[in-house]
């Protein structure tokens, strides 16, 4: 089937079957950010937006996104670059693997929660995992980003 | 110092942070063959009839491989330097398999779907045997899992097969009975820790193709490319000169990766196709058909004198293989070399193991590898002696661990070179107010609050087997290219390298190029495994970097015609002491490489280590115990470590923050399970718990630097020895609030809630 959507501000005709994921549709096109970590919707890498929240795309069959605007981190460079470098002055991009879907996550939590607590921003998180980093370094770097102590 | 010591980023971490396409997925070529593997049901069977014909039949199936289509060399998976201690005890195919998920058939095709659809319909009959599923009854047990004739060692590692004994190991100094009947206080106990799943986010995935010279290149998410080609090149039984491998970023390892996984099926269909192909393990086969941590039983019995010096230990290890033997003899041997040295007033000690075959998923090498197993071992028993003297358990470690200067007894007179394991622990002490709340405090009616500490030790390399080789050039435009076999796999070694090179050579780290992880272009590395990285490829950067600047000194002085003892560095450029003269290192590269001298300037060294200085650690846990429902929660955790000299803070801290959770998670949540027929019953993310940002508490880190005389800078390793004390701190912590002693991990809340029934 043919689908038409927005991805990061262009909009494309993309053919599909009907038994496909919008991860593996947006791989597929060339949005390599987008990982996949798990089958069982459980990991948060293959975090991107649709309509401005963020969602899981493993788990979302690529039909779903017709008429949809997606944004994956390819999508905004500027801001998501920002995070990132605070991310890895923390060097808290240990093999990096989880990194696009978390900061998708993160910036998707700058625009939802005003001034977040420590619990109210692990909470939000909770989704993303990550093996190497012990999840420290990351928090630091979001306090700076947000600018909470 | 201006790089080493300094949290300099990655010189990839924007890259990867942003999701730039440099994994090994993303590199694949897009025609690439999709290989699938169909994998046994049965724990214990021999292929009767296998028949293929309707997959090959299949439009879009390039080729369906059985064990009739392999060669006929056994070999093995483990990714360690020659001789490899793992016997070689698989094929790439074999007709008997030996768990479930063992390979059956190897399958080609197109794309995915079309690969998956060829997998259903291959008609395979089996007759099934008994399978041996419980370790502790192996030995001795009427199945016999590898009764091939064809299997062999390197060398004797006290394999006695029809036993189901894979390995086998003693270790024994002094009269070790005799001194337990002069102990004052002697302590015994039985513990399990459990098989552990690495859970690299990146899954196991490799793919080949053949190159413009008809040579088989396999880039691979692997942390030992040069093993992997000797692998792959007896496995498939071609020359390893026809082999290339090359490592791109990689999503993470903690030794998982340090063992083969799909490289050699993606390789015998290129080689079979002439096409490029691509393995990707899903998570459902990198739970179950890959390798955990070795599941172990061990008893410790530790005795001391009235004063608190133990005097005798001794150590009795099961160690569970599962169906192939990788990493089986050394992971085995090392739960006591990383842990034995830690007390060294004994004056008897015995260590003795046997590693065994079963019928379950391999294990295989995973960070801490042994020393895990082993420090919740000991550190349980010396917190159960510390408590039966009525001595502080921080007590009793100061009076007992090996200090600078000193031997241990099975040491082999080998002097411990640098320690400061002594303040860490009076720093972790200070840090998580242990004087205030060992052991309990009651905060409610239902909830204490208790303490537990541990100590922990690794290697840095392996003594007198470990080596790396690095080269450095300088470039004909003044810059440097940095060649390392050394690994990155997102632990930073390509950065932390590049700031020790940068470091000697006076020169800023972006003017240094750094290209590893290639056999045909790196110099040889064992690879990112044992600790080794910044300790033997960093001491080989160093060697390196210096040659390099005593050639670039006496090359400038000649230039400029004054002496080399003329003449120093200055920022990009030599110039003489007396100032007057300089020439940029542009300017050199030029003269030398294009002009009349004709020979580029390069810095070569391979580091070998006799030693392997051991790093520690000493850990704390606070922890709030629900009386009520047994629920434990993480608290706090404190870990000061001693790794020599820190080469850069940020990524030693992120590198231990991270080992720490993996040890949490074993500690509280993980555990490899099997069904009755030996079927893993925890094959997802659903199922096999990791920590989640929830589960992992606070915590912190602190460095006591020490110099370590040997390494890099002063420098040991920090890897593994970061998964240790998690476990044993921990369940000491949970002891100290409930009463619970629990010896088989991971320490549910079930398990505290029955055994607070129990006290
Ligand atoms: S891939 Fe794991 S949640 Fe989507
Ligand atoms: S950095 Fe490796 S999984 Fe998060």
């Amino acid at each position: 089937m043919q689908i038409e959507l927005t991805i990061n501000d262009k909009v494309v005709k993309w053919e599909v079957a009907n038994d496909e994921f919008l991860a593996d549709t947006l791989r597929s096109h060339g949005f390599l950010s987008v990982k996949k970590a798990c089958d069982t919707s459980c990991c948060g890498l293959c975090t991107v937006w649709m309509d401005g929240k963020s969602m899981l795309s493993c788990s979302v069959l690529s039909l779903r996104a017709h008429g949809k605007k997606i944004t994956t981190i390819e999508g905004f460079p500027k801001e998501a670059e920002e995070f990132a470098q605070i991310l890895s002055a923390e060097g808290a991009e240990q093999c990096g693997f989880c990194s696009p879907g978390f900061i998708m996550s993160v910036l998707a939590m700058k625009n939802e929660l005003v001034n977040p607590t420590e619990e109210e921003i692990i909470h939000y998180l909770t989704g993303n995992l990550c093996r190497c980093t012990g999840y420290m370094g990351q928090l630091r770097a979001i306090k700076i980003y947000l600018g909470v102590a | 110092m201006e790089n080493v010591g300094q949290s300099i980023r990655k010189i990839d971490g924007m890259a990867i942070a942003m999701g730039k396409p440099v994994y090994t997925e993303d590199l694949a070529m897009p025609n690439a063959l999709v290989v699938k593997i169909l994998r046994s049901p049965h724990a214990f069977a021999k292929i009767t009839s296998i028949d293929i014909s309707k997959a090959e039949s299949l439009e879009g199936v390039q080729c369906v491989l059985t064990f009739k289509d392999v060669p006929n060399a056994r070999f093995t998976l483990a990714g360690q330097s020659y001789p490899e201690p793992s016997p070689y005890d698989r094929l790439i195919l074999d007709q008997i398999v030996r768990y479930i998920g063992d390979e059956v058939a190897i399958i080609a095709a197109v794309d995915e779907k079309t690969a998956l659809l060829a997998m259903k319909r291959i008609k395979v009959e089996y007759e099934v045997m008994e399978p041996v599923l419980d370790f502790e009854q192996a030995i001795g047990h009427p199945s016999v899992v590898h009764p091939e004739e064809d299997l062999s060692c390197n060398f004797e590692i006290g394999l006695q097969k029809e036993n189901n004994i894979t390995s086998s190991s003693h270790e024994e100094v002094g009269d070790v009975d005799e001194e337990f009947k002069r102990c004052a206080v002697v302590v015994e106990d039985v513990y399990y820790p459990q098989a552990q799943a690495h859970t690299m986010m990146e899954t196991y995935r490799a793919f080949t193709y053949l190159d413009h010279a008809g040579r088989l290149i396999v880039v691979s998410s692997t942390q030992v490319p040069f093993h992997i080609k000797r692998q792959l090149a007896r496995a498939l039984q071609i020359p390893a000169s026809k082999i290339r491998v090359i490592k791109p970023r990689i999503g993470g390892g903690f030794g998982g990766k340090q063992t083969g996984a799909g490289d050699v099926f993606a390789g015998l269909v290129t080689l079979k196709t002439g096409k490029p192909a691509m393995i990707i393990y899903d998570r459902k086969e990198t739970f179950s058909a890959t390798t955990s941590r070795h599941a172990m039983r061990l008893k410790v019995k530790l005795g001391a004198d009235q004063e608190g010096f133990i005097r005798a230990i001794d150590m009795q290890v099961l160690s569970d293989t599962g169906a192939y033997g990788e990493h089986a003899p050394t992971v085995l041997s090392c739960v006591g070399h990383y842990t034995l040295p830690l007390y060294n007033k004994t004056r008897a000690v015995r260590f003795d193991g046997k590693a065994v075959y079963t019928n379950k998923m391999p294990a295989g090498a995973f960070r801490g590898y042994g020393a895990t197993q082993g420090t919740f071992a000991l550190e349980s028993t010396v917190n159960r002696l510390a408590e039966q003297l009525k001595m502080d358990p921080t007590e009793i470690r100061l009076k007992n661990i090996s200090k600078v200067g000193e031997t241990f007894l099975t040491g082999q007179g080998v002097m411990l070179g640098s320690s400061t394991l002594d303040r860490c622990i009076a720093k972790g002490k200070e840090l998580i107010g242990w004087e205030e709340k060992f052991p309990r405090r009651v905060v409610s009616y239902n909830k204490v609050r208790a303490v537990g500490m541990a100590i922990t030790m690794q290697g840095s390399g392996i003594a007198n087997i470990g080596t790396a080789s690095a080269e450095i050039r300088l470039n004909d435009d003044g810059n440097f290219t940095l060649l390392t076999g050394a690994t990155d796999m997102g632990t930073g070694c390509d950065t932390i390298l590049s700031q020790m090179a940068a470091e000697i050579l006076e020169v800023p780290m972006e003017k240094i190029i750094v290209h590893a992880g290639d056999t045909d272009t790196s110099p040889y590395d064992p690879g990112s495994y044992a600790s080794s990285t910044t300790y033997v490829a960093g001491g080989a950067v160093v060697k390196a970097a210096e040659e390099l600047k005593m050639k670039i000194l006496a090359q400038s002085a000649a230039i400029l015609g004054v002496g080399p003892q003329d003449v120093e560095f200055d920022g990009l450029a030599v110039r003489t002491l007396s100032g007057d003269q300089e020439i940029s290192f542009a300017k050199l590269a030029e003269l030398t490489i294009l002009g009349t001298g004709k020979l580029q300037l390069v810095g070569y060294a391979t580091q070998g280590c006799e030693v392997s200085p051991p790093p520690y650690i000493a850990g704390f846990a606070e922890v709030e115990v629900d009386q009520e429902t047994g629920k434990v929660d993480l608290i706090d955790y404190v870990a000061v470590i001693d790794c020599g000299t820190v080469i850069n803070p940020n990524l030693a801290r992120i590198q231990a923050e991270g080992g720490i959770a993996q040890g949490i998670g074993m500690a509280l949540y993980e555990q490899v399970r099997y069904d009755e027929i030996g079927k893993m019953a925890t094959n997802s993310f659903m199922q096999y718990k990791i920590p989640s940002r929830k589960d992992v508490g606070k915590v912190r880190i602190a460095f006591e630097e020490s110099y370590e005389p040997t390494g890099p800078f002063g420098a040991k390793s920090i890897g593994e020895v970061v998964a240790n004390t998690p476990p044993p701190a921990i369940s000491h912590a949970i002891y100290n609030a409930v009463g619970v002693r629990e010896n088989h991990l991971p320490i549910t809340p079930e398990k505290v809630f029955l055994g607070m029934q129990k006290l």
